[in-house]
């Protein structure tokens, strides 16, 4: 190593002697000097090994370049870590951002401590999944999450990565030789990626007024499957009702507090039903269990009545973020060019998952409008990115309903018409449009070319002729009911699949003995409250975001290998202060879930004492209204309303550690609201 | 450093000393355009130097230290080297195909075996009974609740198990966070540290340090998966019973297993203790059907309704030895691995680091070492002149098996051995003589009544606190001069030494041999975790398996010395200088055949004979298998910690043993699997120990 380092020195200093070389050229020294200077460098080198020096004279150009890289990257490396040494060495105090006192050490100074145990219960994707069991090329990733986490495998092994977290397409269940399985406990979801939170901030201040592992517990279920599948392949259901259970007992008989999230919500309610029905599908709990055990469930951005999001993922893949993978695969992954064919991969994968379509809306026209008429109609939308008291001043200072008139008369966004094939089909008066039932499409079956020539990519997209895809299109307008008959038409067993396991209709007769059915379970509309008038029920959501509510869709151009028939329309843009933007009318909401679809069963469907709500439960809404983080250090905000990051606003988790520590609905100060909810549930036609 | 001197030579060779001066700044100059969010001192020198240029000559060179820069460069130059080939190697490493490392072990060593769960895939075995897990002690991790300001930013962070980052950060914060409260054996003041959950908690104790994560595949192989696997993980610092009351660990298992029970058809589990988790399912199984205020109120036929079979790895079912030694002068070589974090130099005083108080007087506050003092007393561990091991040669670890056979037939070499065989019974021995002399040459003056001195040292030793400083120089003293103790009296030992701990232990534990089991006062949780004075659960069906690993040599007896009385210093040390071939003294430490940290004796003797038929002990007559795996180091490096181990925790990697424990989860029975599997002689110890089995004769064991 040593004479290594002789030898390098010496070309250290015949570089240097180069150089100068150079430069002494411009200050008009004689070039001679430079001979002599290169002679006598050369007998210096001589002395040590004159044929070594010689050949390394021929190689010095060569070295320079990487030389002064190697310095380069070295000096990088030194800094970087001397760096990173003085920031181990820091007294952790000093470089720590002075921050308010979060709710939960606030909350605990005045004297609140655990009291009622707490059930999270995660959403849709936020959940990690690990493999226990793969095909030859996911080996070594044994226990390991294929999804949440740092998500490096999906760009080392994209496919692999694919086929292990699509389901059989005809269970919905595990394909054979893969077992993909929840990650337990609450690693499973308090961060969903390294740094972005889902649950962490809620557990940490829940752990501020002393909960820990024995009475806070994490509902981790594989969010792809059904409901019901949950049990029957995980027996998810009979392990959280044991954990209650056993959480009541080893907390002094007290009934727990459940918290459900986004799609969470709709499993507890699936849950609630579930285990107070009699064995063969139920969990015979008997018909008081939900009375024992539960005090109150707050739930956090529910999605009741579903989210149009999930029509554009189940149709084209292209819901903008229930679906984080969109994000994982940028728009380079678009591009034929590297046949890749991202979106249809995507696509297929969701359809395996059940879990998407018990996102669909649900309640039909009744809930989510027809094609004139919509509950939100009216609806001001404020894309431009003026800060919030600006839009207060406003509101102060105009009068707000004449405003609103002003645009209602100028553009009115068709709600109604979840998907609508060009702006004007979404525009016109329905009248005007062309009425074709899309039940009468022919569907032939018969294009097998297509398939063959599409690689092992299938979507059923591939078995839909040609035509029938024009006819689809040609009906222009869609309202959510008729979507629904879209979807069967368009996805056939994939409907046929999750249909029986969801329903997205209204009942008309709950005492129907049809409704005992576990597919009715998770359909506010179709399904009973528990016999619990103790419990409460509460709806926690953001407002103030604009939320993804009807779609302007179009053709595809059509290319030899089947991509996904119909896209987004996302020149189609509205003029200022329109709702339409990019293809997609927005409305109020948490960005992925509409006011409409979190607020309704709260504000009026489970209001006072219903049919859904035969036992009175009460009921609260709690809104928050959205503010963006005033700076960069606050991260995503202590005051945030969207979907996800609403977990880490600071009201809402106050509000969940008051009725945690043992607080009433009333006394937390009953319903907050901002939004219109109310004036849009009073819109609705529903007999209660 | 040599290049520096190379340097000079050129230096003072060449005529033109100003002119390669120049050239050194010029090239300085170069390497700031290149780079310019270099160093500050840098860009300071630039206009110097610039000044020097356009002054024709600098006649005299103010000496800016060149042969420093280059210095630097050349370092840069290095480590950037260094840098490049290493991304260059992490690079590949990362595109490597994932088959790789196994193509080359396979290239190196023949084709591996199978793995036991590929194997007995291929043979159609499925998961039938569901697991349950219970780690031992110090394998589980332990995550932050709630700590004190020194530990901000660890919320649900693992201050025990994983990396371990922070002993290092902040090693007073975490050995304070780490400690329980001192009366009462729970939480101190403000600080939650509670156990982690689920099969992360002990599958790997440290990176790369597997634990149960290879069973944990294997059984995953046919079938297995979290809804048919649970691990009992509990907080190991605490008293069984404690781990009831502050956290409700034995209701979650109750719950559990009963949970598992119901969700896969009414198949009973299979439980699957390690080391201390023995006897924490000891504690479970009377916990379980005793009534509820104390109880878990789960009736007398609960443990047979709910469990197939108890396989206990390394149960120390009658202690260890080493727990002696851990608690006397936190010497014990493995049981508290905080030893091995601090490595020898922190026990050095010119630091002031007093490492070795600090993890002693974390350990003491931990009620669960004390589970593993050695029981049973004289009876089982050997009096002053005479031990069930007595005969034991260490020579045979050397040689082969059959040897060791050929030993136990001619009866006259055991008795050669019997000449000069260590005296084992003798758990601890001041000196060597000590140890050796026959027991009517030892003068022991009794220390039980000796009076403690008080110790001026108290005052000065900053927060590290002990019992010892209590205890002042008389009673250090009264201690050394009872020269050597039996089993028995070193339990006298520690009340003496640590009264307010074994106080605290005395209430969880009970250490003796019970004389009639019927009594009530046996109903006590603190007899719950000694097999000596418990019955077990009335369960015919039931089936109880004891695997360990034999071949090591393990501690059993130690030799002592006093140390230089140094203030502030544990008082007693191993007297590591110690040695004699022939009685197995090695380093002060008389070792014995075992799995290195838990002597066959104990590991053993409950299946072998306490529990063997149907003893006093074992009323249901629930049937009891041994099974040995013999120790064979890794062949080489490439096998990590071995297939074929028999050290107590990589004996959870060895393939006869995980065969045998899916065989067991997937519906065979004990006799399905080959009975008894003995390479040690468990069975002749066993005899030698008398002790009251039943009314009717003793059950006298055969192969």
């Amino acid at each position: 190593m040593a004479s290594i380092l002789r030898f390098r020195k010496l070309y250290y200093v015949e570089q240097a002697v180069k150089c100068s070389s150079v430069g002494f050229e411009s200050l008009d020294q004689s070039p001679k000097i430079d001979q002599k200077l290169d002679k006598k460098e050369e007998d210096v080198i001589s002395a040590n090994n004159l044929a070594l020096g010689i050949n390394k004279r021929k190689r010095a150009k060569e070295w320079r370049c990487i030389d002064s890289c190697c310095w380069i990257i070295g000096c990088l490396c030194t800094t970087w870590l001397l760096l990173l040494l003085l920031c181990h060495c820091w007294p952790v105090t000093l470089l720590r951002v002075p921050e308010l006192p979060g709710p939960g050490a606030r909350l605990k100074r005045e004297g609140l401590t655990a009291l009622h145990p707490v059930v999270l219960v995660p959403g849709i994707v936020t959940g990690g999944l690990e493999l226990w069991e793969g095909k030859p090329c996911a080996d070594g990733l044994f226990r390991k999450r294929l999804w949440g986490g740092s998500f490096t495998e999906i760009f080392k092994r994209p496919l692999c990565l694919l086929e292990h977290l699509s389901l059989h397409y005809e269970t919905g269940l595990d394909p054979p030789g893969i077992r993909l399985r929840a990650v337990p406990g609450m690693v499973a979801a308090d961060y969903f990626a390294p740094g972005y939170f889902v649950w962490a901030v809620l557990i940490e201040n829940l752990a501020k007024i002393g909960y820990e592992g024995k009475n806070l517990h994490m509902a981790a279920y594989d969010w792809r499957l059904s409901f019901q599948n949950t049990e029957i392949r995980d027996h998810a259901l009979t392990r959280l009702k044991t954990k209650i259970e056993l959480m009541y007992i080893t907390n002094g008989y007290k009934k727990v507090v459940v918290v459900p999230h986004s799609m969470g919500v709709i499993y507890f309610l699936h849950f609630l039903k579930w285990v107070e029905t009699p064995p063969p599908i139920g969990g015979s709990g008997g018909p008081g269990w939900c009375a024992k055990h539960i005090k109150a469930i707050m739930n956090i951005g529910p999605a009741f009545l579903g989210v149009p999001k999930a029509v554009s993922i189940l149709f084209s893949a292209e819901g903008k973020d229930a679906s984080y993978l969109r994000a994982m695969a940028p728009g380079v992954f678009d591009s034929e060019i590297l046949g890749l064919q991202t979106f249809e991969h995507v696509l297929r994968m969701s359809r395996t998952w059940d879990s998407i379509v018990s996102l669909l809306p649900k309640g039909g026209d009744t809930i989510w409008g027809n094609m004139d008429w919509s509950p939100e109609e009216g609806h001001v939308c404020d894309f431009s990115k003026k800060s919030h008291s600006q839009t207060s001043l406003s509101d102060n200072n105009v009068n707000n309903s004449d405003v609103k008139r002003g645009f209602r008369v100028k553009d009115l966004a068709k709600y109604g018409r979840i998907i609508s094939f060009g702006k004007a089909a979404s525009v016109l008066h329905s009248s005007k449009l062309p009425t074709v039932d899309s039940k009468e499409f022919s569907r032939t079956s018969a294009s097998l070319n297509f398939n063959i020539s599409c690689g092992d990519i299938w979507t059923e997209y591939d078995e839909m002729s040609r035509q029938s895809i024009q006819n689809v299109a040609a009906d222009k307008a869609y309202t959510s009911t008729a979507l629904i008959d879209l979807l069967r038409l368009v996805a056939p067993k994939m409907m046929r699949r999750a249909e029986a396991h969801f329903s997205h209709g209204i009942a008309d007769n709950l005492d129907d003995p049809k409704y005992n059915h576990y597919k009715y379970w998770s359909n506010p509309l179709e399904t009973k409250l528990p016999d619990a008038p103790d419990m409460e029920i509460y709806c926690l959501y953001g407002v103030g975001l604009p939320t993804e509510r009807s779609y302007v869709y179009k053709l595809s151009p059509s290319s030899r290998c089947k991509s996904i028939p119909y896209k987004i329309d996302s020149s189609i843009s509205g003029e200022e202060n329109s709702c339409l933007r990019g293809g997609v009318y927005f409305a109020d909401g948490d960005e992925s879930v509409p006011v409409l679809s979190a607020g309704f069963m709260c504000a009026k469907g489970w209001r006072g004492r219903t049919r859904f709500n035969p036992s009175g439960i009460a009921t609260y809404i709690r809104e928050y209204r959205h503010k963006p983080p005033t700076s960069l250090l606050e991260g995503r905000g202590i005051e945030s309303g969207s979907h996800v990051d609403i977990m880490g606003n600071s009201a809402l988790i106050e509000d969940i550690l008051c009725v945690a520590a043992g607080a009433t609905g009333y006394e937390i100060g009953g319903d907050r609201i901002h939004s219109d909810i109310l004036r849009m549930s009073e819109r609705i036609n529903l007999p209660l | 450093m040599s290049l520096l001197r190379r340097r000079k030579p050129i230096n003072e060779s060449s005529d033109s000393k100003p002119l390669l001066e120049k050239e050194e700044e010029e090239q300085h100059q170069g390497h700031d355009e290149d780079d310019d969010d270099d160093g500050n001192g840098k860009n300071k020198k630039n206009p110097s130097k610039i000044n020097k240029k356009r002054g024709e000559k600098p006649p005299s060179p103010p000496s800016p230290p060149p042969s420093k820069w280059s210095c630097l460069d050349t370092c840069c130059w290095f480590i950037g080297c260094i840098c490049i080939t290493w991304w260059l190697l992490l690079f590949l490493y990362n595109a490597m195909p994932a088959s790789f490392p196994q193509y080359v072990t396979e290239a190196i060593t023949g084709p591996l075996p199978d793995p036991p769960g590929v194997k007995l895939k291929k043979e159609g075995l499925e998961a039938k009974h569901p697991v349950v897990f219970v780690p031992g002690i110090v394998t589980g991790g332990l995550e932050l609740w709630e700590g004190r300001e020194c530990a901000e930013g660890l919320f649900r962070k693992r201050l025990w198990g994983g990396t371990f980052g922070e002993v290092y950060k902040r090693p007073l914060c975490w050995v304070e966070h780490m400690s329980l409260d001192n009366e009462t054996g729970l939480d101190p003041c403000g600080i939650r540290v509670r156990p982690v959950s689920g099969l992360v908690a002990a599958d790997y104790f440290a990176p790369g340090y597997f634990v149960w994560a290879v069973l944990i595949a294997n059984l995953a192989r046919i079938g297995y998966e979290e809804k048919n696997m649970y691990m009992a993980a509990y907080d190991w610092r605490l008293s069984f019973q404690n781990t009831e009351v502050r956290d409700q660990t034995l209701s979650r298992i109750k719950s559990n297993i009963e949970l598992l029970v119901a969700t896969n058809g009414g198949r009973k589990v299979v439980a699957i203790p390690h080391s201390m988790g023995v006897l924490y399912f000891l504690h479970f199984m009377k916990w379980v059907e005793a009534p509820a205020p104390m109880g878990g109120g789960g009736g007398p036929d609960w443990c047979s309704k709910h469990i197939k079979a108890v396989i206990n790895i390394g149960g120390p079912f009658l202690g260890v030895p080493k727990a002696i030694a851990g608690l006397f002068s936190a010497e014990a070589k493995d049981i508290a691995v905080a030893r091995a974090l601090a490595p020898g130099f922190l026990d050095n005083d010119i630091f002031q680091f007093q490492t070795l108080q600090h993890v002693m007087r974390m350990s003491r506050t931990w009620d669960s070492t004390m589970s593993m003092v050695p029981r049973g007393g004289d009876t089982i561990w050997g009096g002053l002149d005479w031990s069930p091991e007595e005969g034991y040669s260490c020579s045979k670890k050397g040689e082969q098996k059959n040897n060791t056979q050929i030993m136990d037939q001619t009866g006259a070499e055991n008795a050669v051995c019997k000449g000069r065989s260590a005296n084992y019974g003798r758990i601890i021995s001041f000196g060597k003589d000590v140890a050796e002399a026959p027991s009517s040459d030892i003068e022991r003056i009794d220390f039980r009544g000796a009076i403690k001195g008080h110790s001026a040292a108290n005052t000065t030793c900053r927060d590290v606190w002990t019992e010892y400083h209590d205890m002042g120089f008389t009673g250090i003293k009264a201690v050394a001069e009872y020269k050597t103790y039996t089993a028995e009296s070193t339990v006298d030992l520690l009340h003496f030494i640590a009264p307010k701990m074994m106080a605290r232990g005395t209430a969880h534990f009970s250490y003796g041999i019970a004389d009639n089991l019927d009594d009530p006062k046996y109903k006590h949780y603190k007899y719950w975790s000694n097999p000596l004075e418990t019955t077990l659960p009335n369960a015919p069906d039931m089936e109880i398996f004891s695997l360990y690993g034999v071949g090591l040599p393990t501690e059993r007896a130690y030799v002592y010395k006093l140390s230089p009385h140094a203030e502030c210093s544990i008082p007693f040390k191993i007297d590591t200088s110690a040695d004699d071939e022939d009685t197995c003294l090695r380093d002060g430490v008389y070792s014995v055949d075992g799995d290195e940290t838990v002597p066959v004796l104990s590991a053993g003797f409950m299946s072998a004979k306490g529990w063997r038929g149907k003893t006093r002990f074992n009323p249901s007559g629930i049937r009891t298998y041994v099974r040995e795996y013999n120790h064979s180091p890794p062949a080489n490096l490439l096998e990590g910690r071995g297939t074929l181990s028999g050290a107590h925790v990589d004996i959870m990697g060895n393939f006869a043993l995980i065969e045998d424990v899916i065989r067991l989860a997937a519906g065979a029975s004990g006799e399905e699997l080959g009975g008894d599997q003995v390479h040690s002689n468990i069975f002749n110890w066993s005899e030698k120990i008398k002790l009251q089995l039943d009314d009717e004769t003793p059950v006298h064991s055969s192969r």
